[in-house]
């Protein structure tokens, strides 16, 4: 009985962290309609600095808390909001997600570059009180943090309902312009938010960090706590979101006190908030289909067949001529970049064209290259199975959240790839905990390739054919269909297509790009684990392939050799490792915005030079027949497989007038 | 016309994208006085309204109000100065309470207490429901929220855009017996309209808007006769 | 029998209540218009047809059988096709890919071998927006884009079209145009249903005609009846003299007669966004 009730304050203890963190999500989500991804990247990022000012600084711990949460964190709230999520929550969910999935792989990399990896630890608040209650003990910080929590919810319950500045955040949700003819400013309200939000992130990972410990993964991803918590409140209720919190806090606790500590059960307990994720997420009702095109987006470009197709055999060249000139250990890479490149045009089928956004498909291949250890069937027959088995988990992870759209689908595909991370992954039937699988190269047609510049050879050639495979898709109906559906769900849906089974096929068609990928990835590699395949590592890959471009397979080839060359880069140059993340992150904030990326400035440069460069260079050499490579050089490694079309952005529609005669 | 007009617009053009829907609008309001603004469906009235409330900005042309020039100040910033707009449809928060969306009316300037007193004072049924969420009230009642707003925060010019849009009949006379009340006040009042005849008895002046552009301004009776054939369709 | 049957149908969105025990009817062959108010139902009513949205109570009949919990998409594969109020255009694809879109949805994957371009071209002529083929969809005309959705519904051969407000944007020959190509529509045995503001188009082309207000259905009969119904004039169009109610009956789009004041003055049609 001592031991349930100490269980129960433990457990209460982290409902109450949890519900601090959640009802700041909750807070922002409401009032500016951006789901931040990073709130618990923030509390981490927060918790820092509260170590830098408490402990390095050696400032009072009341003073240090004081600046964190009434000055450092707000301030960062506010900077938030005004210059990087403003406006983003009219715009479509994709952009707000990748916007906000950068911001915390920014933060990560900031943490890691300001405060390199070393023992850090920070003391619980009064470390030295504790009350006994039945046989229990409650130490001060324990009680501390549900006081806090209670007072919070007091706190914001007041803020929201009692005063001035409450209602108009209330009221900006509804109609930010009427507000302003009011003489309101609905920006003033979403900063407000954002300030008090990012304070709430920082209180909880402070109350939490003595518990934790200052890690950067680990607080970064307490914050499935909070989505979990915020989702059952169905990021509207505050109420809600306090009760999900302290279930999933009594959950959590309970687990670890009462499950077996061998066999699957054992994962269970690491993995409860993303399963009660999950769960919450699948069981929350239906959504209905929302009326009003979606604006905003730009069109995909779409190159000419035979423009790709030249393009596809220049890359081959290249390959080739690396295939024959490389040391092994670089084409080891080049065969990275590959696999990357190929799970990042599955991001251009599910994201470019489709307008969902997945955060597990480094998970769908770990699912494809776990298929393709285990078949043991190393050809090509092997290799369609390994790609079909991704496609069907693909569609399985879809099939329970097809009623849902956008946020909510990516939440469930990134509670998806934790669950597999953590449970799956490691378990013993897979790769095993820190294990490794072998698998073999795979021999086409009866011949073996065992060499790996033939094998990358190989893969260059799969890489080509499923780009090509892609844009023959985009040109026909499915790819008129995506389009369609993006543009407008609730015409697609009068017109009579069942948008709920095209959206499971395209993901699983995404998942089994993506497994293919992996699949050959393990061939490749020779050898597997779990550790090539975790969670976090698909955010910097979807990340990657925003920045350059996740609308065109130019984005994703050169997304690929990015990916790649991200470990390489931070292995040569350690001190500025975090750096490097924190660039990228922050250049995913940075281009968000516009998914078609880097590859179409590239195409601008390449259009440019079509139109000004090229009239000129014919009229110098007027027999010279071939197309812009001549003034271009730089665009020979990189295949610009899409076209020059220049996109137009939609939100700037003309409004339709007609002048009667 | 004498005195600083409350409202002066000088050849005002607005587009949308390359579309240009006001094509060059000169427009007086006289301090203290009501003006109607008539024109039918796409003449550019609603693009004038967002225009002169700073939601939309011109591209080129001058909006003075109250001799000031204010073009390109943001709506709230306006709002402080004193403009009222009451734009088109339901213009209240429907998931507040009564009492919070008159809570809010006081950013105008007037304090909170006061904005309450004089709703409720002019409209007891805004007193009985002042807990109940604005949504869920029958339109007339938004509407008179609406109107409370105008009311309460004595604005130096009241904009008012298809007030009598959706309603019946008998809710737009008792809206415009309002309008009438409001305006005895002193306040001065620009009341856009589609359909005249209501918006023309509590008038001082009227004006046409067509095509972009004011095609004919003057007093509420000399409207009525000469423009009669485009706006009620011969029918009056 | 009629085609499709409205019965008692109620929808609350929190506490208000948008549709108020509507009940009506519409039968192939007419055309049927829903008139009132802005802000009286009839959008709603055509999502609660068309399956957008689930009506708080009361029951959707369509084609003999109940269709009231039936997906969107399902009804339309039984034969209804709607147009909507607000634009739903796919704006990033061409005008003759929209039409294609709407074809390849509904001949199914086994129907894309079977070439659509000359069924596409031939629709995009029926409607009169052949000159637009090429365009973008985002950057044609309203009243353009309004017929484009209505090709689009044909592409499905549907037995009910759902028209929400198809002639705004539309000037006066076009208007007329349009009211032909609806009567040769329902002359094929089409229902037709119509949320209509032109009271000369409604009055002209519809053989029914029901006024909605405040959510319920306050009238139903023929135009004639319709017109001098003292109830309409008196709750919806708020005046006694017939002629002046048929001028001033809507808000959202100009009633005035339209030949006067497209003769005197250019009128711009603005999209309200």
């Amino acid at each position: 009985m001592t031991t349930f009730l100490a269980f129960t304050v433990f457990g209460l203890f982290s409902g109450a962290a949890y519900a601090i963190a959640a009802s700041g999500l909750v807070l922002t989500y409401t009032t500016t309609r951006v789901f931040n991804i990073a709130h618990g990247a923030l509390g981490m990022v927060m918790s820092f600095v509260f170590w830098d000012f408490s402990v390095r600084q050696g400032l009072p711990t009341w003073l240090a808390l004081v600046l964190v949460l009434l000055v450092v964190a707000p301030a960062t709230g506010w900077l938030l909001q005004r210059f990087v999520t403003r406006g983003l929550g009219e715009g479509p969910v994709s952009v707000a997600l990748v916007v906000t999935v950068g911001l915390l792989v920014g933060c990560i990399g900031f943490a890691t570059q300001i405060w390199p990896p070393e023992a850090r630890s920070v003391l619980p608040f009064f470390p030295t009180t504790s009350f006994e209650v039945g046989g229990v003990i409650i130490t001060g910080h324990q009680l501390l943090t549900i006081v806090l929590s209670a007072a919070t919810a007091l706190g914001l319950y007041l803020l929201l309902n009692r005063t001035r500045i409450g209602t108009a955040m209330r009221a900006s949700v509804d109609n930010p312009e009427l507000l302003r003819l009011f003489g309101g400013k609905p920006d003033t309200a979403a900063a407000l938010s954002w300030a008090i939000g990012v304070a709430l992130a920082a209180l909880a990972g402070v109350l939490l960090v003595s518990q934790v410990g200052l890690d950067y993964y680990a607080l970064t991803l307490l914050v499935i706590n909070a989505y979990a918590a915020a989702m059952l409140g169905r990021l509207k209720s505050l109420p809600m979101t306090f009760a999900g919190a302290m279930a999933l806090g009594l959950a959590t606790s309970y687990a670890s006190g009462y499950l077996p500590t061998d066999g699957l059960l054992n994962s269970v307990r690491n993995v409860i908030p993303a399963l009660f994720l999950f769960l919450v997420i699948v069981l929350m009702p239906q959504a209905q289909l929302r009326i009003g095109q979606v604006k905003g987006i730009v069109s995909a470009p779409l190159p000419s067949m035979t423009k790709s197709v030249g393009w596809g055999a220049a890359l081959l060249l290249v390959v080739a001529l690396l295939a024959g000139s490389f040391a092994d250990s670089d084409l080891l890479l080049v065969g990275t970049a590959a696999t990357y490149a190929m799970v990042m045009l599955s991001l251009v089928l599910l994201t470019g064209y489709g307008g969902h956004v997945s955060l597990a498909q480094l998970t769908f291949a770990g699912v494809g290259a776990l298929a393709y250890a285990k078949l043991d069937e190393p050809n090509l027959y092997g290799l369609a199975l390994s790609a079909l088995i991704a496609a069907g988990v693909g569609a399985l992870v879809a099939l329970p959240v097809l009623r849902l759209t956008g946020l909510y689908l990516a939440l469930s595909t990134m509670a998806f790839a934790y669950l597999m991370d953590k449970m799956v992954f490691q378990a013993e039937f897979a790769f095993g905990f820190n294990g490794t699988l072998p698998a073999e190269r795979m021999s086409v047609l009866g011949t073996s390739i065992t060499s790996t510049g033939g094998y990358v050879m190989l893969m260059a050639v799969f890489f080509v054919l499923t780009a090509l495979a892609l844009l023959l898709l985009r040109r026909g109906p499915v790819g008129r269909l995506l389009i369609a559906m993006r543009d407008s769900p609730a015409a697609c849906g009068t017109l009579g297509l069942d948008l709920r089974w095209f959206r499971v096929a395209l993901f699983g068609l995404s998942a089994g790009m993506a497994g293919l990928a992996g699949a050959l990835y393990a061939g490749l590699r020779q050898t597997i684990g779990a550790a090539d395949f975790q969670f976090f590592n698909s955010l910097p890959l979807l990340l990657l392939a925003v920045v350059f471009g996740v609308t065109s397979v130019t984005g994703a080839t050169l997304g690929g050799i990015g990916l790649m060359l991200l470990p390489v880069m931070q292995s040569d140059h350690p001190g500025i490792a975090g750096l490097i993340f924190a660039v990228i992150g922050f250049g995913a904030v940075a281009a968000g915005r516009d998914p078609n990326g880097l590859a179409n400035q590239l195409f601008r440069v390449g259009r440019l030079a079509e139109t000004r460069l090229l009239p000129q260079v014919r009229e110098r050499l007027p027999r010279l027949p071939e197309r812009g490579e001549v003034d271009a050089p730089a665009e020979a490694v990189v295949p610009g497989l899409a076209d020059q079309r220049p996109d137009s952005r939609p939100d700037s529609r003309k409004v339709p007038a007609h002048v009667a005669p | 016309m004498s005195g600083v007009p409350i409202l002066e617009i000088v050849d005002l053009h607005a587009a949308y994208g390359r579309i240009e829907v006001l094509r060059g609008v000169d427009l007086v309001v006289p301090k203290g006085a009501v003006m109607a603004l008539l024109g039918p469906n796409g003449a550019g009235k609603s693009t004038l309204t967002k225009v002169i409330s700073g939601v939309k900005s011109p591209t080129s042309g001058d909006v003075h109000l109250g001799g000031v020039n204010v073009r390109g100040a943001p709506p709230e910033e306006l709002a402080r100065l004193g403009l009222c707009t009451v734009p088109e449809g339901r213009s209240v928060f429907p998931n507040l309470t009564v009492q919070e969306n008159l809570t809010l009316m006081s950013y105008a300037g007037v304090p909170a207490e006061a904005v309450l007193e004089t709703a409720f004072a002019y409209f007891p049924r805004l007193l009985e429901r002042r807990g109940q969420l604005a949504g869920t009230m029958s339109g007339g009642e938004q509407q008179m929220l609406a109107m409370a707003r105008a009311l309460a925060s004595d604005p130096a010019l009241l904009l008012l855009d298809e007030l009598s849009m959706g309603l019946a009949p008998l809710i737009v006379d008792e809206l415009y017996e309002t309008v009438a009340q409001i305006a005895a006040s002193g306040v001065s009042i620009l009341c856009i309209e589609q359909f005249a005849r209501t918006a023309l008895r509590v008038s001082d002046y009227a004006a046409v808007m067509s095509g972009g552009r004011v095609v004919a301004t003057g007093e509420p009776a000399e409207i009525l006769e000469t423009m009669s054939d485009v706006i009620l369709g011969g029918a009056a | 029998m009629s085609l499709l049957e409205v019965d008692d149908v109620v929808v609350q969105f929190g506490g208000v209540t948008a549709v108020n025990h509507a009940s009506f009817a519409a039968h192939a062959g007419r055309i049927t218009g829903l008139i009132g108010p802005n802000g009286a139902g009839k959008t709603t009513c055509f999502n609660v047809i068309s399956g957008l949205q689930r009506p708080t109570r009361g029951k959707v009949r369509f084609d003999g059988r109940g269709v009231t919990r039936l997906p969107v998409h399902r009804r339309s594969k039984r034969g209804m096709g709607r147009t909507f109020q607000r634009l739903e255009a796919f704006g990033s694809l061409s005008v003759r890919e929209n039409v294609r879109v709407a074809f390849d949805i509904h001949r199914g994957p086994i129907g894309w071998i079977r070439p659509s371009s000359a069924d596409v071209d031939a629709l995009l002529e029926r409607v009169g927006i052949a000159s637009y083929a090429g365009e973008r969809a985002d950057s044609i005309p309203t009243g353009t884009a309004r017929l484009l959705e209505l090709a689009r519904c044909l592409a499905g051969q549907p037995k009910l079209l759902l028209l929400d407000e198809p002639s705004s944007g539309l000037d006066e020959t076009e208007t007329d145009a349009f009211g032909e190509l609806l009567q040769e529509l329902a002359a094929e045995g089409r229902a037709i249903l119509m949320v209509e503001h032109d009271m000369d188009l409604v009055m002209g082309v519809c053989d029914d005609i029901h006024v909605l207000d405040f959510g319920s259905v306050i009238a139903s009969g023929p135009p004639s009846l319709i017109r001098s119904d003292p109830a309409v004039q008196q709750a919806y169009l708020g005046y006694s003299d017939v002629e002046d109610a048929a001028d001033s009956a809507d808000s959202a789009d100009s009633a005035d007669d339209p030949a006067t004041v497209t003769q005197v003055l250019p009128v711009v049609h603005e999209e309200v966004r």
